[in-house]
């Protein structure tokens, strides 16, 4: 802010700051986040990077990379790896676009509600997720027993444990975030480009593909680059519903560390992922720039980027949205002479029509697979069939029965609370320094304090793993609650600086100027203003940490489990009705505390 | 009824509504070639609502919409021959100024060299020559303004229709740019459709005004005819300042009509409508057509006790207080004939039964 200058300094404003010593000791309160992730981020990683280039007599060797491509079944494995992700992204990008594009031109009342919907498997844990799709897609599931019965097919279709499950189950996954990120950029298209480009003689789809695209590709790119990325780590989708033959780099990862304890070779497969990521980062920088990340708007970012490849992307670009657009208005004229325009009546626009039923349809797909867990847990069956035959609450009573459920899912409590509260705490004080101070290298620090979202979970999982098992920390709380504080504070960072960025700050320098010192306006003035947003920052991290099972596959062990690792464990050896009843638990639970922190929100938003 | 042939737009009956909210309701205009008019209302009023439609992004309810005498209620905006303008300017920022201006050019399929001569051409006209590599937020923004009438000329549209184009720039910008867009009607011979909620803007510019109230239109007139011959008593209110006063019709003759006020007065007017005699009516009075009635004898006085007296550079305001509490303004050019009356003590206002204008009250 320049004009923060010449309005009220705080008490004790810059005197103060000369006698509390050197400028930098504002800025300690971002030490403990970036000395928290330097110590159970960077460390660990660096360790096991570290492995893979030394032998077992510690000498330094290239044998475990030259391993790597001594048989093609890494290669292999990477390229079926750059596959899924690559459909994913295709596929979340063509049916999300639609959505994006509906939410994005609806009234706010609507959007609010559909977006609710579109979240949905977002909140919803992620192997409730995949347990939804098994009991969708099985032989004997919901959609093959109503193709069977209305005739289109004469026997079950197989869906399921092929590629077409891991697509389905990796976009539904990843969807939600690909429809939020364009969303953020479409909401800021002025609608009245469009409008322009009508009166000025677009017809037909012109004015969509020549205005409105152009300006909404920083949203498809940056979605697509967050699907992408996302889709490489990915490993839980494609091991209960792919087939042998879609096995995923992270597969290869967990087999070298369970299977066959080989360290030094996992940390060689980590590092390939790791380059694939950076490698697609730079190349992302290159053609559009990161900056449109951080969702500055289009002409910003895209219009004068020089550089080969920008310029031949640009030029590319330009006539690929040229050519749809003349094609569209052919297409549209030649509709006109078959309809002609009227003068005299109204013609209902059918693209309206199609946009939204089009957009519903993804909606549905996005929101309704997770609620068949539920009658599936009452079946009095031994077997996840649709539909479910009887009624029986005998899986709820194992569930509650059994040892290991209960323990698990207390478990599961006590670190989430414990590593949303830990994040928040190293977390916020970041925030705010880094919105509210100038250093040098504040980009720079930004970036590696969220970076543990960029960067595959499983490779944090491994090294965390490699460092606890040498502090004794695996398969303890401690450690659980360690682990998931990595991946807590990006979140925590982003949504809390995104809070501060809205915070008026010239409240807190009218109450300066009243004569409330530092203390109490925070207290009394900014802290009430910025609960809701604390609340929401607080509940994302819980959420993070309660349904993380890549950490908790390593750094849990024995009987000592958190549940999605309970229902990892189970559904390795047998999807069974438990899983249902357990999944139908967690769904009404993770319901709660939706439901939960949004009152909070709102009374603390009311007030 | 008139030919919708004789006129370049047209507009009968056209209603709109938004759910329970009548945007616009049954909106008649008639424009001649080359005329500049302007809507002029308060926000909310459904100037921009009756723009969209002629424009042909809206459809309307029901009415009709005539251009250059062709039925155009419910053509897409591509098929009328209507060019706008829009107050954020709507300057495509992925494009350059030349992509921007040359893109209804394109979109008619016009050959690159005369594309090229045409953006040229314009952007002289507009005054902006040399910009065509910049991009949109490059410029100022009363420069990406002038593109944006640059963008509408080029094609040469029927009529061009105007949507606050001048509400985002500061006061002296503004001025500045209300006389050239008034240039550029005239030396182009353009019809300019062209909506503002500032009384003075549209006073300057317009050959008539179309004054809008509440989805309805209340009064078309030249500003003249707005200003001393309004039609209503919101008219009277919007444009300038007024003196207004309740009365009963007592009589009327001779092109004048006799009334009565509250506390029993007499006073002579001139009604624009027939009033019959018992009509509960406004008396519209304009400061500047008051003045101290101590020397002159005028046809309509009032007296009562001298409030205040502001001077505000060339003007000088007086505000009286008649006995029954109304107050009223007198306003003269300062260190005139006057001198300066003392406030407090009691003063006599008056002024001409041809300049109070009776209102019939709804
Ligand atoms: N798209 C819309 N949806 C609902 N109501 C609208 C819409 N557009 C305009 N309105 C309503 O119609 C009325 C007239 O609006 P508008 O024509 O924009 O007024 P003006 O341009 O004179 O400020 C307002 O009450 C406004 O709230
Ligand atoms: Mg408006």
């Amino acid at each position: 802010m320049t004009t923060s200058a010449r309005l009220p300094e705080p008490p004790g404003g810059r005197a103060a700051a000369r006698r509390r010593g050197p400028a930098w000791l504002r800025f300690w309160p971002i030490a403990p986040a970036v000395v928290f992730l330097v110590f159970f981020f960077v460390y660990p990683a660096t360790l096991l990077l570290g492995l893979s280039a030394v032998d077992a007599e510690g000498a330094p060797t290239i044998e475990h990379y030259a391993r790597l491509f001594r048989s093609d079944l890494y290669v292999k494995v990477l390229l079926i790896t750059l596959k899924v992700a690559g459909w994913t992204t295709l596929l979340s990008l063509v049916a999300g676009y639609p959505v994006a594009y509906l939410l994005a031109t609806v009234r706010d009342n609507t959007r609010n509600m559909l977006i609710i919907w579109v979240l949905m498997p977002f909140w919803t844990s992620f192997l409730v997720r995949t347990f939804a799709w098994i009991v969708l897609l099985g032989r004997s599931g919901a959609v093959n027993d109503l193709l069977v019965a209305l005739g289109l097919v004469e026997y079950p279709v197989r869906m399921i444990y092929n590629f077409t499950g891991v697509m389905i189950g990796m976009v539904h996954a990843l969807m939600p975030l690909c429809v939020l990120t364009m969303l953020s950029v479409m909401i800021n298209i002025d609608t009245n480009l469009t409008r322009a480009a009508s009166t000025l003689g677009a017809r037909g789809g012109q004015a969509f593909w020549r205005v409105y695209f152009p300006l909404s590709v920083p949203g498809v790119a940056a979605g697509g680059l967050l699907v992408f990325i996302t889709a490489l780590g990915f490993f839980i989708t494609p091991a209960l519903l792919g087939g042998r033959k879609d096995t995923m780099i992270v597969q290869l990862i967990i087999f070298q560390i369970h299977e066959v304890l080989n360290w030094a070779f996992a940390g060689a497969i980590a590092l390939l992922l790791l380059v694939t990521v950076l490698a697609i980062f730079f190349l992302y920088d290159r053609l559009l720039g990161l900056s449109t990340l951080s969702g500055e708007t289009a002409a910003a970012g895209a219009a004068r980027r020089h550089g080969i490849i920008a310029r031949a992307g640009g030029r590319l670009g330009r006539l690929f949205t040229a050519g749809m657009g003349n094609l569209c208005e052919a297409a549209a004229r030649l509709f006109d002479r078959l309809r002609p325009h009227r003068a005299d009546r109204p013609r209902r626009g059918l693209s309206r029509g199609a946009l939204w039923v089009a957009g519903l349809l993804v909606v549905a797909f996005l929101a309704v697979p997770s609620f068949f867990v539920i009658p599936v847990s009452f079946t009095e069956e031994g077997f996840l069939n649709w539909p479910p035959k009887g009624f029986s609450l005998q899986w709820y009573e194992l569930v509650f029965a059994s040892a290991e459920w209960p323990k698990a899912a207390a478990r599961s409590l006590v670190v989430a609370v414990c590593a949303a509260s830990l994040g928040m705490l190293v977390g916020v004080p970041a925030a705010f320094v880094l919105v509210r101070q100038r250093f040098f290298g504040k980009t720079a620090v930004f970036a590696f304090l969220v970076s543990p979202i960029i960067i595959p979970n499983i490779i944090i999982a491994v090294s965390l793993f490699y460092l606890f098992s040498k502090l004794a920390l695996v398969g303890t709380i401690t450690g659980l609650v360690l682990g998931h504080t990595v991946l807590a504070i990006p979140y925590v960072v982003i949504t809390v600086m995104a809070l501060i960025k809205n915070y008026d700050r010239r409240l807190d320098q009218a109450a300066w100027t009243l004569g409330a010192s530092r203390l109490r306006t925070f207290l009394h003035v900014t802290f009430p203003i910025i609960r809701p947003g604390l609340i929401a920052a607080f509940m994302f991290a819980f959420i993070i940490s309660f349904d993380e099972l890549t950490i908790a596959l390593f750094v849990t062990g024995g009987d000592f489990t958190t549940l999605p690792k309970q229902m990892w464990d189970d559904a390795i050896m047998r999807v069974n009705p438990t899983l249902a009843a357990v999944a139908t638990l967690l769904l009404v639970f993770m319901s709660c505390v939706i439901v939960l922190s949004e009152i909070l929100r709102r009374r603390g938003a009311a007030r | 009824m008139t030919d919708p042939k004789d006129y370049k737009l047209v507009t009968r009956g056209v209603r709109k509504t938004y759910g329970p909210v009548v945007a616009l309701d049954g909106a008649d205009i008639e424009m001649r070639e080359g005329e500049f008019l302007t809507l002029l209302g308060p926000s909310g009023s459904g100037k921009t609502t009756l723009l969209m439609a002629i424009a042909g992004l809206n459809d309307p309810d029901r009415g009709e919409i005539w251009i250059d005498g062709k039925l155009a209620t419910y053509l897409p905006p591509f098929e009328r021959d209507v060019g706008m303008v829009f107050q954020n300017y709507a300057l495509f920022p992925h494009m350059t100024i030349y992509e921007n201006i040359a893109f209804p050019l394109r979109m008619r399929r016009q050959g690159e060299a005369a594309v090229r001569a045409a953006v040229r051409r314009v952007l002289d006209t507009v005054r902006l020559p040399g910009v065509e590599d910049r991009m949109p937020r490059e410029l100022s923004g009363g420069q990406q303004q002038r593109i944006a009438l640059a963008r509408c000329f080029v094609y040469e549209p029927s009529i061009i229709l105007m949507d606050e184009p001048l509400g985002a720039l500061d006061k002296k910008l503004r001025d500045a740019l209300q006389r050239e867009v008034k240039h550029l009607h005239e030396n182009l011979g353009i019809t300019v459709l062209y909506v503002t909620h500032d009384q003075e803007e549209a006073m300057v510019m317009s050959d008539r005004i179309c004054l809008m109230n509440d989805a309805r239109i209340e009064q078309i007139g030249t500003p003249a005819d707005l200003y001393f011959r309004p039609a209503s008593v919101f008219a009277a209110d919007f444009l300038g300042e007024s003196n207004l006063l309740s009365a009963t019709v007592a009589g009327t003759g001779g092109g004048e009509v006799a009334l009565t006020t509250g506390d029993g007065r007499t006073l002579r007017g001139r009604a624009r409508d027939e009033v019959e005699p018992g009509a509960r009516v406004t008396l519209m009075i304009r400061p500047e057509n008051v003045g101290f009635a101590s020397d002159t004898e005028p046809d309509n006085t009032v007296e009562g006790v001298l409030k205040e007296v502001i001077m505000s550079g060339q003007i000088t305001r007086y505000f009286l207080e008649l006995p029954d509490g109304a107050e009223m303004v007198a306003t003269g050019l300062t260190g005139g004939d006057r001198g300066r009356p003392e406030t407090g003590g009691t003063a006599r206002f008056g002024w001409a039964a041809e300049h109070t204008v009776v209102l019939r009250d709804h």
